[in-house]
């Protein structure tokens, strides 16, 4: 077990030395400052207009929050496919993988420590992220998000499950395809929700299913669909005011993040049986 | 035995890289691997490390299945072909490689400052590898093998890329974990280093053993005669077929000897015999003017066998 978190460390140790950690936290933090601005600049617009009737400014309050909160959403998803394409990939071709794996340690313990280290670091950057944008909202309009901690954990979540398939991906493909094959899953899933969602609105039963069958196959984006849908007041969605691009009109059931929390264990399974079954 | 392996190959779509390899290799030799590129040298080592699944047979490695984590930590390796992360420096890739082996910050701070000093890198700890060059790449190589004080060494080509000064080292180093018990398998294209360091050699050809023992061995039965000698009639050159082959005439002139001698070169079993040719050539009346045995350098052995058909 410990080589597992010594793996870990040398991920850490990587994304220092690379400058990595530094370029994330520096644009992380011009991404926020960025959001403080424009968040402060329409809410002070917004109260001067809608002054006669505080009560509707909730709705485009939670469009701006949706917006932020989905583009760290997309944010983690890149961060995730691109710290982890290259893990495993890389070493293999370029061989430092063999010093490595033939110290006293069983494989899976590598694939397991890199998992560790990078989920680690996106899940801290997920989560700071996250409560950053809400402390913003907070200050600014007094406004707090309905659920905070599950609907992190759904993107904590999201981000995850692009992380391990892209490190199942590295383990047989280069790090081109592997980056190739995994946005376009995520693509096809992103597509896939909207069909779901419009499906939905126009009663559409087979395009639903359409959608559904793509999430089981990749259930990335249902995972910040039902984000969003936890994180909406519930009388915007009895008002049937709730179907902004970022948010969801109807959410995906605690089943599917069930199924994403096993779909996950099962990708990570894989990645484990197929780096220990490959020459390298 | 350290290194057992009973049959195994490894086959590559139709490419047959291993082809059912036997040897073993005893606690405390060194022992040289050979051949021609692509003859199976590094496929092997990938196999005996557990790096590579064999296609048949098997490899037992310190009396365990390669890659047991259990001897893993006893075993130190230098790869073939890498390149190590070039972000990382000299002094910090030598500690992660001791903290994967276990080792405890005192002795990792002890071992990581002794082998700097030893692949002579003592004031480029602080450097990044990717500043390095080939040979110094090399040279951290073999000082990571070399962390946990390893009881089996095995070097995949450990002194392409270094300059002359460099592979004096290493074949110091080698004499070193010679003489203190460590067991070497050591696989080069560099023979004459190999002839001053390996205990037992075998020499392998499209991923078969084509030979293995001892230089002496090797070469003893590849010996040959060089013979000078005047007034040579085909009848007493027929006679020295008994012995063995005449493998190549050279021109009197070449040889600088007398116009009228011969110059021949005989192959035989082995260089024992020596005396009874010069008997028999005296007695038939042939002028002996040289008669020297001389065993075969193994790079001449190398180019010899790589000739034969098998
Ligand atoms: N991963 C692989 N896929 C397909 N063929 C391979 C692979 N690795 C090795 N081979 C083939 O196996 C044979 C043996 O290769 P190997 O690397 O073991 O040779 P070698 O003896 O180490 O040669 P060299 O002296 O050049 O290092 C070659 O024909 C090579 O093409
Ligand atoms: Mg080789």
């Amino acid at each position: 077990m410990r080589s597992i978190w010594e793996i870990a460390r040398l991920t850490f140790l990587e994304a220092r030395m690379r400058k990595m950690l530094w370029a994330i936290v520096l644009l992380g933090i011009a991404f926020l400052i960025l959001y403080a601005i424009g968040f402060h600049l329409i809410y002070t617009d917004l109260r001067g207009a809608m002054a006669s009737n505080a009560a509707r400014l909730l709705e485009p309050i939670n469009f701006f929050v949706l917006a932020g909160l989905y583009a760290i959403n997309f944010l983690v998803v890149m961060l995730a496919v691109l710290i982890s394409v290259d893990t495993i990939a890389g070493e293999i071709a370029s061989g430092a993988i063999q010093t490595i794996a033939t110290k006293p340690l069983p494989r899976w313990h590598i694939i397991a420590g890199k998992w560790l280290g990078l989920a680690l670091m996106l899940a801290v950057f997920t989560v700071t992220m996250c409560v950053a944008l809400m402390f913003i909202v907070k200050l600014e309009a007094d406004y707090t998000v309905r659920n905070p901690v599950q609907a992190i954990a759904l993107i904590v979540l999201e981000g995850l499950i692009v992380l391990t398939l892209s490190i199942l991906g590295g383990t047989r493909l280069s790090t081109l395809t592997n980056g190739v094959v995994v946005f376009m899953l995520y693509g096809l899933a992103f597509i896939a929700g909207w069909i779901e969602q419009i499906g939905g609105m126009m009663r559409s039963e087979a395009a639903v299913n359409i959608g559904i069958l793509v999430s089981l196959l990749m259930p990335s984006e249902a995972m910040w669909k039902r984000a969003a849908y936890l994180l909406q007041p519930p009388f915007l969605r009895e008002l049937g005011l709730d179907a902004t691009p970022f948010g969801a009109a109807s959410a995906p059931s605690e089943a599917m993040v069930v199924y994403a929390f096993l779909y996950t264990a099962l990708v990570f399974l894989l990645a484990v049986r197929e780096f220990s079954r490959r020459d390298l | 035995m350290l290194i057992e392996t009973c049959g195994l190959c490894k086959v590559y779509g139709v490419t047959v890289a291993v082809d059912h390899l036997t040897l073993a290799v005893g606690e405390g030799e060194v022992f040289g691997f050979l051949g021609p590129n692509g003859a199976g040298k590094t496929t092997t080592i990938k196999m005996l490390l557990g790096l590579a699944t064999p296609t048949a047979g098997q490899a037992r490695i310190l009396g365990r299945l390669p890659g047991d984590p259990a001897v893993m930590g006893q075993i130190g390796f230098l790869p073939e072909q890498f390149r190590f992360p070039p972000w990382i420096t000299a002094a910090d890739f030598l500690d992660v490689h001791g903290r994967l082996y276990g080792l405890s910050a005192a002795e990792r701070r002890r071992r990581s400052a002794q082998l700097l000093a030893r692949v002579g890198l003592a004031d480029r700890g602080r450097s990044k590898l990717g500043e390095f060059s080939k040979g110094m790449l090399q040279r951290i190589g073999l000082a990571q093998a070399l962390l946990s004080r390893p009881r089996l060494v095995i070097l995949d080509e450990p002194t392409s890329g270094l300059d002359p000064l460099g592979r004096r080292e290493v074949r110091d180093l080698i004499h070193e974990l010679r003489a203190d018990g460590v067991t070497v398998f050591l696989n080069s294209h560099f023979l004459s280093e190999v002839e001053v360091t390996c205990d037992r050699i075998a020499i392998i050809k499209r991923g078969r053993v084509v030979r293995l023992g001892t230089l002496a061995e090797l070469t003893r039965q590849r010996a040959e005669v060089e013979i000078v000698a005047a007034g040579m009639t085909p009848e007493i050159e027929a006679g020295l077929t008994q012995w063995g082959r005449i493998v190549q005439r050279l021109a009197p002139a070449e040889a600088a000897t007398p116009p009228d001698a011969g110059h021949l070169i005989l192959a035989v079993a082995d260089e024992a015999v020596a005396p009874q040719v010069a008997c028999y050539l005296v007695q038939a009346g042939a002028r002996l003017h040289m008669l020297a045995p001389r065993r075969l350098s193994l790079e001449e052995l190398f180019l010899r066998v790589m000739e034969e058909e098998t």
